[in-house]
């Protein structure tokens, strides 16, 4: 733990606070990008070049981008009149507070759980590659076939619908 | 054969290695601490100098070479032959007014040209501009750059959502969706080059090239894989970089200018120098990949200096791309996605097969064969006879008329 740790964990902990705090939904997109960045930086910090620019290209090229192309293209960035506090945000905030107990405790759990390492392991993109198509063979290709359909899935509800007769 | 500049004479391996000298005896100057982060910043000194000047030259070559294709000269008026025209410029854009529309979203409008021009140069830490000439050397480098590339697509939104113009706002969509369906096809068609590399690493992807069969080098676009590879490569980055024929987001005749209309003064500058810089490094990057990178033509040639070789094909890519824009016309937004889903990302991912077909058939003539026939069959059949069946006749609007 040092000062570059908490430089970054305070930029992430403040772009996530912004993505729920700021009432302009592209507002909160683009700060939820900020917290995206700051997780990549940790990666990187913690010397996984891999996932950190994974992290980059996908999180913040992909999904980020996503993001903002389904609140244009749906609702608009306009604020809407009636506020935008949920009436459910109770209820909310009890399953939000749920979750964070359980990844709380789980993370907390593994401390002991694993056998703690003192030599930092060096994993190379190589390594990466090798271990998805040799193990990891099988969730890989699952994975693959489950985007596949969503894929094919997604063109069909885009396609163009043929003129019926009336 | 690895040909190396030390056969020919000890003066061209100096002036091979000036920068490398120079940068080494500039930071020797300093105390022992400081060498190491002194290095960096030098290298990145020079990155952030040398780019803008390339881009300063390009515009007056661009404009220059416009001129003529379109049977004029083009700008003579400052200094000799016009080429002061980029000082020019850029005292003008230093003193023009900063104009931020009254509804705009001023903190986003103020950051997207940052955004934008900061990772572009981000691009340029891991592209090795000669021999021993990389700023950082990662095992990753390959990854560094795309993820680079992919968050410049989110300045662009930022910059067309925060003007509150619907000429911006149509601009910057129509950018990304473009940027998003062409990237793949840019990651794709690298992805042969680290099939057969076995590394993302850029300097080890250059080496892996630098070797020469008689005179001729082992670059990968003379490879069928390579070249195909190549020329999707090439088209992706074209629409990458927003160029014509592919520079719909920017369409002067639809859109005024796309996503920076509201930018005016130096923002507008920014803008146009990350457009350039994005230019100069996705040239750099395919001619690291296919092109061999800082490697000499011909293996008599190595006694002439590697950084000269680099710098000599980015500005060869960059005078096809000035010579593509005299050209060709624009294409239209649904040309332009039949294209790069129907055809370029088919062609490229079969380019994959072919590759790992090229990787596991061995050395010799058969490969060759083999490779050649499929990506002529390929194209034959995706590029000329299922294109004519797709009618690109007059638009049938779907919501309009």
């Amino acid at each position: 733990m040092n000062a570059v740790f908490y430089i970054l964990a305070a930029l992430t902990l403040a772009g996530g606070l912004a993505t729920v705090l700021l009432k302009q939904l592209v507002h909160c997109a683009l700060a939820v990008t900020v917290a995206f960045a700051g997780l990549a930086l940790l990666f990187l910090q913690l010397d996984a070049q891999f996932a950190g620019f994974a992290q980059i290209l996908v999180y913040i090229g992909a999904v980020a981008i996503l993001i903002v192309f389904a609140i244009l293209l749906t609702r608009g960035s306009e604020l809407p009149k009636d506020g935008v506090f949920s009436k459910t945000w109770f209820l909310g905030l009890v399953i939000a507070a749920a979750v964070f107990a359980v990844l709380g405790w789980a993370v907390l759990a593994s401390v002991s759980a694993v056998p703690q390492q003192n030599a930092v392991p060096s994993v190379t993109v190589r390594d990466i590659g090798i271990a998805l198509v040799g193990r990891y063979v099988l969730p890989l290709e699952i994975v693959a076939l489950l985007l596949t359909a969503a894929t094919i899935g997604a063109v069909i509800v885009a396609m163009h619908e043929k003129e019926r007769p009336r | 054969m690895i040909a190396t500049p030390e056969a020919t004479n000890p003066f061209f391996v100096n002036l091979d290695q000036i920068f490398v000298f120079l940068s080494n005896w500039l930071v020797g100057f300093l105390p022992a601490v400081l060498r190491p982060v002194a290095g960096v910043v030098l290298g990145v000194v020079a990155i952030v100098c040398v780019f803008p000047g390339l881009f300063a030259l390009t515009t007056v070559f661009e404009r220059k070479g416009l001129g003529r294709i379109q049977n004029r000269i083009g700008p003579n008026r400052v200094g000799p032959y016009g080429l002061f025209q980029p000082v020019a410029d850029g005292i003008k854009s230093l003193t023009k007014e900063d104009i931020v529309p009254l509804r705009a979203n001023a903190v986003v409008h103020f950051l997207a040209p940052l955004v934008l021009v900061v990772t572009v140069f981000m691009g340029f830490a891991v592209l090795p501009m000669g021999r021993n000439m990389v700023l950082v050397d990662m095992d990753a480098g390959l990854l560094f750059f795309f993820a680079m590339g992919a968050a410049t697509e989110l300045s662009v939104f930022m910059a067309g959502w925060s003007s509150r113009n619907k000429y911006s706002l149509l601009g910057a969509m129509r950018a990304v969706a473009q940027m998003i369906s062409y990237e793949v096809v840019l990651l794709l068609s690298s992805v042969a080059v680290v099939m057969i590399t076995g590394s993302l690493s850029l300097p080890k992807i250059v080496a892996a090239q630098n070797q020469y069969t008689g005179v001729f080098p082992h670059w990968y676009i003379f490879t069928p894989w390579g070249l195909a590879g190549f020329l999707m490569y090439a088209i992706a980055a074209t629409a990458e970089t927003n160029r014509s024929p592919f520079d719909l987001p920017e369409g002067e005749s639809e859109l005024v200018a796309g996503y920076h209309t509201e930018y005016s003064g130096f923002k507008f500058a920014l803008f146009f120098l990350g457009e350039y810089l994005a230019m100069f490094s996705i040239s750099g990057l395919g001619t690291t990949l296919f092109l061999g990178g800082w490697s000499a033509p011909f293996s008599f040639l190595v006694w002439v200096p590697s950084w000269f070789w680099f710098f000599g094909k980015v500005m060869l890519s960059i005078f096809v791309f000035i010579w593509m824009r005299g050209t060709l016309p624009r294409l239209r937004q649904d040309q332009l996605m039949n294209f790069a889903w129907k055809f370029v990302l088919p062609f490229t991912l079969l380019n994959l097969l072919v590759t790992a077909l090229w990787r596991f058939m061995g050395e010799g003539w058969a490969r060759w064969m083999v490779c050649t026939v499929i990506l002529v069959a390929a194209y034959v059949v995706m590029g000329r006879v299922e294109m004519r069946s797709e009618h690109f006749g007059r638009r049938s609007y779907r919501y309009a008329e």
